[in-house]
C-alpha cells in the first residue's frame, strides 16, 4: 500500500514536471527571440562601421540541406552539387549581381554571327588551381565529355540536345563526339555552332554542365576524379577543400589564383550538412551559422523575425488536369469548363500568407516573377499579365455550365500531392474551397511521397496533380516547353496546335526576333491557362532565411546554382 | 565449441544471404528510380543512364551480378554519390554513429546497474524508488525528447556544450551520447534491479551470508554475476540498435552519421546504398547475437554452449 502511494506520487511529479518543463521552454523561447530581436535592431541603427567596410577576419558559417552528390560539372544533377560548380569553378559567363549573364572566362562579350548559329567567344588570361592556363581545349573536352553516352551525364544531353549542334546524334551514340558543334581555334579563341539560334545562349554559358575540365587532369586521375576536393581543380572564386566525398562537412578557402581573386572578399567559408530545419535555427541562435533555412511550420514562427530575410525563388507550382485517365480514358477534366471552374475556385491570397507562409506568392502565371525579361529588362510578368485569377461567381458558372454539358449533376475527384506536412496542409484547403466554392463536387486526397507521384505521373494515373517546375535556364520556354502535345513532362494529354505552334515558332522564325518572341510567349501562356485552363497556376514558392546583419552581399539566381559567395563578406561582426 | 562456432559461422552466412536475398528483391518494389533528374530526361537520355548504372538488364542478372560482387566484399557504387563505392561511403558515415553508439552504450549500461543494484540492495527504500523513478522515464521518454530538452538547456541556453555539428573534438559527442544512453540505462537498471532481487533471495546467497561473507562480496561476487545473464541478452540488440540506429538523435545534432544516410538513400532511392547499409546492420546484429551466446558459457559456466557430452 505504502509503495503504490509512493509511486503514485513520484508519477505525479512526472507528469507535472514535464508540463512545467515544457510551458517553460517555450515561454523562454519566446522572450529569447525578442530580445535577440531588440540587440540586432539596435545594432543595425548604429552600425560599428559606418560604410559597412569588411571586417579583418572573413570567415563565413553556412548550412547545407544535404551532402554533396557529386562535383564533377558532367554528372553534378542537384542543387547542392550546381552551387558548389558555381562557387569553385567558373563557365565562359557567370551571373553578376543583377543576375545577368556576364562574360567570366570569357575576356570580353562573344561575337555572334548573323543567324545566331556561330558564337565565338575570346578567352581572357585565366588560372587553374594548379598554376596552368585555362585554355579552349578544356572547354571541349569538358562539352564532349559531357555529350558522350559512355559519361552517363544526366545534364549534358539535357541541356545540349537541339541546342549545340549535333548534340542529339551524338547523345544517342550516332556520331562521334568530335563532331560536337564546338571547336578550340586556338588556344585562347573557342567557336560554339549551334543547332537553332538560342535566343537564351549566353545565360547558359554559367550553367555547370559547361564548365571547362582539363583533359590531362581528368585523365590521369581516372576513376578517382572529383571523388574528394584533391581530386579536382578550380577555376573559381574558391577552391573546395576538406571533402572526402560522401561527408557531411567540407570547406571553401579563396582561390589565390582566380583571375578576379581582388574582388573576393571572404577567405573561409565552413560549411556543414544539417537536415533538420529546427537545428539550423538553434546553431544559427547560438551563432554557429551566419545563415540558416527555416521551413515547414518554423516558417510561420520566425517570419517576423528582424533577421528574417524573404528569398523568392523561381519555381512555381500547379495543378495539372490530367484529361485522359491511364492515357486512354478520358476524365471529366477534358471538359474545359470543369477546369475553368476548378482553377478559378480556390483563394491564391490566403493560401499563401496563411497556409503556407513561407514567403511564397500567389500565382496567376506560369512564367514567375522577377526571372525572365525582354530586351528592354522589362519583366516577363508585365508582358502578360494575370491569368485564371480567383473568382467565385464565374467558377460556379463554368461549374454549372461544364456540369451541364457532362450531363452530371455531381462529380468525385482525386488530388494527388505530396506527402510533406506541407503539402498536407495545402491539399486539406484545396479540398475545404473546392467543396464549398463547387456545389456537388467532392474531392477525394492521395498523398504520396515523391517518387511515387513520379510514377502516378508518368502513368498519368490521376485526376488532379499538384506539381511544380523550377527553371534550367533563364527563358520562358523553361517553362512554357512542358505542355507542348507530347512534351516529356505534358503527362495529362493537353493538346492545342495553337500553343504548339507559337512555341515551335519561337525556336524557329522568331528566335531573332526578341520582341515578338515573347510576345509570342505571352500569348501562350494566354491560351494555356486562360482559355484552355490546361494548368491551374497556385503559387511561386519563397523561401525564409535568418541572416546575420553582418553577412552581406550574398547573391541568389534564379536558376541554376542558388548562389553566388564571389561577392559575400562579414562587415560589423566584431 | 570449435564445431559449435563452426555452426554457428556457417549459420550466419545463410542468414546474411537471405537477407541479402530479400532485400535486393523487396527493393525493386520501391517506387521510381534512383536516377535523380529522370523526369527531365528523354527516352534515349534515360537508357543510356540506365545501361551505365546497370539498372537497364533483367532483375535476376541484376541479383546475381549483385550477389557475386557482395562474395568479394563489393558493395557496389552509389547511385547518389557519383562514382562512390558504398564501402568507402559507409566507411566514412560509420566513425560518429560508432563513437556515440559506444559511449552511449558504456555510459548507459554501467549506470544502469549500479543504479539497478542500488535498488535492489536497498529495496523498498528512497533509493529503490529514486532509481525505479528513474528507470521509467528513460523507458517511457524517447531518447529524441531527451536529445531537444539537452540540446535546448545545456546547450542553447547554458552554453556549456556544441548546439550540434561534429566539429567540437570529444565535446560535440557529449549531448548526443547522452540522450542515447537513457535507453540502455533505464532497460539495464530495471533488469539488474529484478535478477538482484531474486538472486539475492535465493539459497546460495543465505549460504554465503550464512558463512559470514560480507554483503559487499556477496552483492558484487555472488550475485551481480548471475544477474547478468538476462540483461546480456537484451543488451546485444540494444547495442546493435544505437551503434546503427542513432538516426533521429543524428539528425537533431546535425552529425554526420549512418543512420542520416541510411534514411536520405532510401529517399532518393540509392539502390545500393540501401542494400549495403540493411546488409551491415544485419552483420553487426549478427555478430553481436554471436558474441552474446559465448558470452554466456563465459559468465555462467552452467550453460554449455557445446551441449557438453550429454
Amino acid at each position: 500500500m505504502k509503495n503504490t502511494k509512493w509511486l503514485l506520487l513520484m508519477a505525479m511529479t512526472l507528469v507535472l514536471s514535464i508540463f512545467l518543463a515544457a510551458c517553460g521552454g517555450a515561454e523562454e523561447k519566446e522572450e529569447d527571440a525578442s530580445k535577440d530581436g531588440g540587440k540586432d535592431e539596435s545594432a543595425t541603427e548604429t552600425p560599428k562601421k559606418e560604410d559597412g567596410e569588411p571586417d579583418a577576419e572573413q570567415i563565413l558559417n553556412l548550412a547545407e540541406s544535404a551532402a554533396i552528390p557529386s562535383v564533377d560539372s558532367a554528372i553534378v544533377e542537384d542543387a547542392v552539387g550546381f552551387n558548389v560548380l558555381n562557387n569553385v569553378n567558373e563557365g565562359l559567363y557567370r551571373l553578376d549581381q543583377e543576375n545577368k549573364a556576364i562574360p567570366a572566362m570569357a575576356s570580353e562579350e562573344a561575337t555572334e554571327s548573323e543567324d545566331g548559329l556561330t558564337y565565338t567567344f575570346k578567352l581572357r588570361d585565366a588560372k587553374w588551381s594548379d598554376g596552368t592556363p585555362v585554355t579552349a581545349d578544356d572547354f571541349v573536352f569538358a562539352w564532349q565529355r559531357a555529350i558522350d553516352p559512355a559519361t552517363g551525364s544526366p545534364y549534358g544531353p539535357f541541356m545540349m540536345s537541339g541546342t549545340v549542334k549535333n548534340a542529339t546524334a551524338i547523345s544517342e551514340g550516332k556520331m562521334d563526339k568530335k563532331e560536337l558543334g564546338i571547336v578550340a581555334k586556338d588556344e585562347k579563341t573557342l567557336e560554339v555552332t549551334l543547332e537553332r539560334p538560342v535566343p537564351y545562349f549566353l545565360s547558359l554559358m554559367s550553367f555547370g554542365t559547361f564548365y571547362p575540365q582539363k583533359e590531362e587532369f581528368v585523365t590521369s586521375k581516372g576513376d578517382a576524379y572529383a571523388t574528394n576536393s584533391d581530386n579536382l581543380l578550380y577555376n573559381g572564386p574558391f577552391t573546395l577543400t576538406d571533402w572526402d566525398g560522401t561527408g557531411g562537412s567540407w570547406s571553401y578557402k579563396k582561390n589565390d589564383e582566380y583571375w578576379d581573386a581582388e574582388n573576393v572578399k571572404l577567405t573561409q567559408i565552413n560549411v556543414n550538412v544539417v537536415q533538420d530545419s529546427a537545428t539550423a535555427v538553434k546553431l544559427y541562435k547560438d551563432g554557429k551559422l551566419d545563415r540558416a533555412g527555416v521551413s515547414g511550420d518554423l516558417a510561420m514562427q520566425y517570419s517576423t523575425d528582424p533577421e528574417a530575410v524573404l528569398q523568392p525563388e523561381t519555381s512555381v507550382f500547379y495543378m495539372k488536369f490530367n484529361q485522359k485517365k491511364l492515357k486512354k480514358e478520358e476524365t471529366p477534366l477534358a471538359n474545359v469548363n470543369i477546369r475553368k471552374a476548378i482553377a478559378k475556385s480556390f483563394q491564391k491570397d490566403d493560401l499563401a500568407d496563411v497556409v503556407l507562409a513561407n514567403g511564397s506568392l500567389p500565382a496567376n502565371f506560369l512564367v514567375p516573377k522577377d526571372f525572365a525579361f525582354d530586351e528592354n529588362q522589362k519583366d516577363f510578368r508585365d508582358l502578360s499579365g494575370d491569368h485564371l485569377t480567383y473568382n467565385v461567381e464565374e467558377a460556379k458558372e463554368f461549374w454549372e455550365k461544364g456540369l451541364k454539358e457532362l450531363g452530371v449533376d455531381s462529380l468525385e475527384l482525386e488530388i494527388l500531392g505530396g506527402d510533406t506536412d506541407l503539402s498536407k496542409k495545402m491539399d486539406e484547403y484545396f479540398k475545404s474551397q473546392l467543396e464549398t466554392n463547387l456545389e456537388g463536387l467532392t474531392i477525394k486526397l492521395k498523398e504520396v511521397p515523391f517518387a511515387v507521384r513520379l510514377e502516378l505521373d508518368d502513368s498519368q494515373d490521376y485526376d488532379i496533380q499538384i506539381s511544380g517546375w523550377g527553371p534550367d535556364f533563364q527563358d520562358p520556354i523553361s517553362f512554357l516547353d512542358l505542355f507542348v502535345t507530347d512534351g516529356t513532362n505534358n503527362l495529362m494529354s493537353y493538346s492545342n496546335p495553337e500553343y504548339d505552334k507559337l512555341i515551335a515558332d519561337s525556336k524557329a522564325e522568331l528566335a531573332l526576333k526578341p520582341q515578338e518572341r515573347y510576345e509570342a510567349f505571352a500569348k501562350a501562356e494566354k491560351i494555356l491557362l486562360e482559355d484552355d485552363a490546361a494548368i491551374a497556376p497556385i503559387y511561386q514558392r519563397g523561401l525564409i532565411f535568418l541572416e546575420k546583419p553582418h553577412f552581406k552581399g550574398l547573391v541568389s539566381h534564379p536558376f541554376g546554382a542558388d548562389y553566388s559567395y564571389k561577392w559575400a563578406y562579414i562587415s560589423g561582426k566584431e | 565449441m570449435v564445431k559449435y562456432i563452426g555452426k554457428r559461422i556457417i549459420y550466419m552466412f545463410i542468414t546474411m544471404f537471405l537477407i541479402a536475398t530479400a532485400t535486393f528483391f523487396l527493393m525493386q518494389t520501391l517506387p521510381g528510380s534512383p536516377i535523380q533528374s529522370y523526369s527531365k530526361l528523354n527516352d534515349t537520355q534515360k537508357a543510356i543512364v540506365e545501361k551505365k548504372y546497370g539498372i537497364d538488364k533483367p532483375k535476376p542478372v541484376q541479383y546475381a551480378i549483385y550477389m557475386k560482387n557482395l562474395a568479394k566484399g563489393d558493395l557496389g557504387t552509389s547511385f547518389a554519390f557519383k562514382g562512390k563505392s558504398v564501402n568507402d561511403l559507409l566507411a566514412s558515415r560509420m566513425k560518429p554513429s560508432f563513437i556515440l553508439g559506444i559511449q552511449a552504450m558504456v555510459f548507459g549500461t554501467i549506470v544502469g546497474i549500479l543504479l539497478g543494484m542500488i535498488a535492489a540492495l536497498k529495496q523498498n527504500t528512497f533509493w529503490d524508488y529514486g532509481s525505479t523513478f528513474f528507470a521509467i522515464l528513460g523507458i517511457s521518454i524517447p531518447s529524441f525528447v531527451f536529445a531537444t530538452l539537452l540540446q535546448y538547456y545545456i546547450a542553447s541556453q547554458w552554453h556549456l556544450l556544441p548546439v550540434g555539428l561534429w566539429n567540437d573534438g570529444w565535446k560535440s559527442s557529449i549531448l548526443p551520447s547522452l540522450a542515447l544512453a537513457m535507453g540502455p540505462l533505464a532497460l539495464s537498471a530495471r533488469f539488474i534491479r529484478t535478477e538482484m532481487i531474486e538472486v539475492m533471495g535465493s539459497d546460495y546467497i543465505t549460504l554465503a551470508k550464512a558463512k559470514g561473507a560480507n554483503g559487499f562480496e556477496i552483492a558484487f561476487k555472488h550475485a551481480f554475476r548471475n544477474a547478468l545473464i538476462p540483461l546480456i541478452t537484451v543488451l546485444g540488440p540494444v547495442a546493435a540498435g544505437l551503434v546503427t540506429g542513432s538516426l533521429v538523435v543524428e539528425q537533431i545534432f546535425a552529425i554526420p552519421g549512418i543512420g542520416e544516410q541510411f534514411v536520405s538513400s532510401i529517399m532518393v532511392n540509392d539502390f545500393a546504398t540501401i542494400m549495403g547499409t540493411t546488409l551491415f546492420f544485419s552483420a553487426f546484429l549478427i555478430v553481436v547475437i554471436f558474441i552474446v551466446d559465448i558470452l554466456y558459457g563465459v559468465i555462467d559456466p552452467r550453460i554449455r554452449v557445446a551441449g557438453g557430452k550429454a
